[in-house]
């Protein structure tokens, strides 16, 4: 039986437990529904519960811990002169993996039968030869260590699956029994059902708050491993950027330094593109438009905020950067020659600066409209004019959260990849020219970790590095302009 | 009758007429919120407006000036003269209007700036003070006459949304105050205080009256009764009836002014 089937085994089971659940509710006090503590459905949904939640978490457990119990089993019969000869015991282990998976397929296809897949040899058969008939490839032929480890495998695994068949079963009908003798006129089905649900909710934020987690420690392992390797400070204090990937380590200048001026340079561009511009359609739209057209106004700013980044940079390698060069370039319209290629920081920034702009007028807009209308009724009451009650009240007001908006529009404008990939170049520099080529922290990462990555390298490990350094900032970013919005929003509640 | 015909001439002749609206319609899209409401408004009185919620009070106090015209659904008709200028020709400059129509409203709304910026806020905006002298008299002036100055002068750095209720209702005042206005008028400015603010701030419009000509909106009659030298009922977007606050409570001429000031309707 496979894991679906059990799974589907244990979803009709749950959907029985509901109607018979609900059935006997009802039955203990002849369908009349007044003399229980709880709505009828509500039976039905606990011994559901009781069915599933057991079962699914037994099977979950069951398939995170076989696969190392049974690579414990078979990791001894492989001897160390095998292990030698393969490079890693890990490799080896994967070749008979492999062929106790081609030959469950090999069996499932009718290829073998079940007999002759237990009485194969290496001598008798060519073990590569039928497998290919079924559509597996194996990489070697079959040695005899492999095929003995392979089939033991088979074994282990077979045992295992059938034990936890018949473990999740036995849960899943306990569970079901459990519940279904529980029900009586006074049990708090409802009470228990809600709880369930808000464990169920309880476990839906851990995920997000989990996978932050785990992202940030899968970026310190391969950073403290990057720091082994490569020292500290020449990382955080390097004026050069210049991995070289002829060979292992040696050679390479990895200073953080002239990415992280582009990544802020760049930043800078957009968010001097974004937020006047911004923030004044976040005025307009929230103090003078009519209501007809904020209606469409709004959501076609917003829609550009909804295409993709790629898209921007698409926009910037062969509208922006060429048009830019045309005025700032070799015989441009300024005659001057500032501008050596399309990609710069200023094309970059300029375009990023118009995605961010949406996101401004968005947050700015909807912070505008948080500012009490008695604020702005007091002011026209002293014979202020609407211009005077946006500049002296209603934007100090907002100040705060503008602010947050801003930080907010500045961390994605650090985090951004692909307009700058496309945009800005990839060449990394410390110039204080905005239209010289200059490339940023996510860049790079990219860039170190495309392609064939030998990932014990200093040249792809530092990209976990730049990764975390970026983190930081971005979280220092994000926490500060919560911060602030937040202090701002108590203010009028 | 001839006689008291005569005294309560004299009585109305005593005191000149500050602002005047003839036949004020308000009308928010469908809903006709003041019907044809004409009253006489005199100086250096204080005119009490009430009426159940609903019946157009507040409406019609800020026809006076003009504060309708922020919301763009409403549309007012009628006319409505302030010493015998039509405040809605369009020679007259909204702005300007409200600089000489001061307004308190129901909630205190100081801007989230110092007590001092507060007040100096209109008198900045209407270029009132040559100087950065002048400007702190103007300030200390009006914050006297809004009765807060001994309470706010060691701090008038500090945010004005810092203070309590009652205070931050007479700097309202203040604020009102600032731009030298001729009438004041108050939108319901107790609602929101507790009865030792509320005392504060009856007190503070009696004194007033020397000065301006006030407008007050209320719920609660008993105020009327106090601050009160006038008082117009409104009822449904009628002005039912006005006169003599004593009269009005006293010796009501129509039957749903009765009503209402002895509780039946409301």
């Amino acid at each position: 039986m496979t894991t679906t089937t059990l799974l589907a085994l244990i979803l009709i089971l749950a959907a029985a437990g509901w109607i018979l659940g609900r059935r006997r509710a009802l039955a203990m006090v002849e369908g009349d529904q007044r003399q229980l503590h709880s709505l009828p459905n509500y039976y039905g949904w606990q011994v559901a519960i009781f069915v599933m939640v057991p079962a699914f978490a037994l099977l979950a457990l069951w398939l995170a811990i076989q696969p190392f119990a049974v690579n414990m089993g078979i990791s001894d019969m492989i001897p160390e002169e095998r292990v030698a000869q393969a490079g890693s015991r890990a490799l080896v282990m994967a070749d008979v993996r492999r062929l106790a998976g081609g030959l469950d397929t090999a069996q499932a296809a009718g290829v073998l039968t079940a007999e002759e897949a237990r009485g194969l040899s290496v001598e008798a058969n060519d073990i590569r030869d039928r497998l290919a008939q079924a559509g597996v490839a194996l990489g070697s032929a079959v040695d005899a260590v492999t095929l003995r480890a392979a089939q033991r495998y088979r074994q282990l695994a077979g045992w295992g699956d059938l034990a936890r068949n018949i473990a999740v079963i036995v849960v899943a009908v306990a569970g079901f029994a459990l519940a279904f003798r529980a029900i009586a006129p006074a049990f708090r089905a409802r009470n228990t059902v809600e709880r369930a649900v808000r464990y169920l909710l309880i476990f839906a934020a851990f995920i997000a708050v989990l996978t932050t987690v785990g992202i940030f420690l899968s970026l310190i392992f391969n950073t403290v491993k990057f720091l082994g390797l490569y020292p500290a400070e020449d990382f955080f204090l390097g004026l050069n950027w210049n991995p070289s990937f002829s060979g292992r380590g040696g050679g390479s200048e990895l200073g953080i330094l002239p990415l992280l001026w582009g990544t802020l340079y760049i930043s800078f561009v957009a968010l001097v593109v974004a937020v006047p511009i911004g923030l004044m359609a976040a005025i307009y739209l929230a103090e003078y438009a009519s209501k007809k057209v904020r209606t469409y106004a709004k959501p076609a700013l917003e829609i550009l905020a909804g295409i993709p980044t790629i898209v921007y940079g698409l926009f910037a390698l062969v509208t922006v950067g060429p048009l830019l060069v045309d005025v700032f370039g070799r015989g441009g319209l300024l005659g001057v020659n500032w501008m050596q290629g399309g990609t710069a920081v200023m094309t970059a920034g300029l375009v990023m600066g118009i995605m961010l702009i949406p996101f401004v007028s968005s947050l700015s807009d909807d912070i505008i409209n948080s500012v009490p209308q008695s604020m702005r009724d007091g002011s026209l009451g002293i014979g202020a004019t609407h211009s005077e009650t946006v500049r002296q009240v209603v934007m100090p007001a907002a100040l705060p959260g503008i602010v947050g908006a801003v930080l907010l529009a500045a961390s994605r404008a650090i985090g951004e990849t692909m307009i700058v990939v496309l945009g800005a170049g990839a060449a990394a520099r410390l110039s204080l020219n905005p239209f010289d080529a200059m490339t940023t922290v996510t860049a790079k990462i990219v860039s170190q970790l495309t392609g064939d990555s030998d990932f014990s390298s200093p040249e792809a490990l530092v990209a976990f590095a730049l990764g975390i350094t970026l983190f930081v900032i971005t979280l220092g970013l994000n926490v500060f302009a919560l911060y602030i919005v937040r202090r701002y929003r108590e203010q009028y509640e | 009758m001839d006689d008291f015909f005569q005294a309560e001439r004299a009585l109305s002749t005593m005191q000149d007429t500050k602002i005047s609206a003839r036949n004020v319609d308000v009308r928010y899209g469908d809903t006709h919120a003041i019907k044809d409401v004409s009253v006489e408004i005199a100086d250096k009185t204080v005119t009490a407006f009430i009426g159940p919620s609903g019946c157009g009070k507040s409406t019609f106090l800020r026809c006076i000036n003009r504060m309708n015209d922020t919301i763009s659904i409403a549309k007012v008709t009628g006319h409505i003269d302030i010493d015998g200028e039509d405040i809605y020709d369009s020679r007259v400059d909204p702005v300007q209007l409200r600089a000489k129509v001061g307004m308190v409203f129901q909630k205190p709304n100081p801007f989230p700036k110092s007590i001092y910026d507060n007040v100096a806020y209109g008198p900045k905006i209407h270029g009132l003070a040559k100087n950065k002298a002048e400007l702190d008299d103007i300030v200390e002036k009006a914050l006297r006459r809004g009765a807060i100055w001994d309470e706010v002068k060691d701090r008038l750095q500090a945010p004005g949304t810092g203070l309590s209720g009652g205070q931050q209702q007479r700097l309202c005042i203040a604020r009102a105050v600032a731009t030298e206005p001729e009438v004041l008028l108050m939108d319901e400015p107790c609602s929101a205080l507790d009865p030792i603010a509320t005392a504060q701030v009856e007190e503070l419009i009696d004194e007033l009256r020397q000065n301006y000509s006030v407008v007050i909106v209320t719920h609660s009659m008993q105020q009327a009764a106090r601050v009160s030298q006038k008082t117009a009922f409104f009822h449904l977007g009628h002005m039912v009836e006005f006169d003599e606050t004593d009269k009005i409570f006293t010796n009501p001429q129509d039957s749903r002014t009765e009503s209402y000031i002895s509780g039946r309707i409301g």
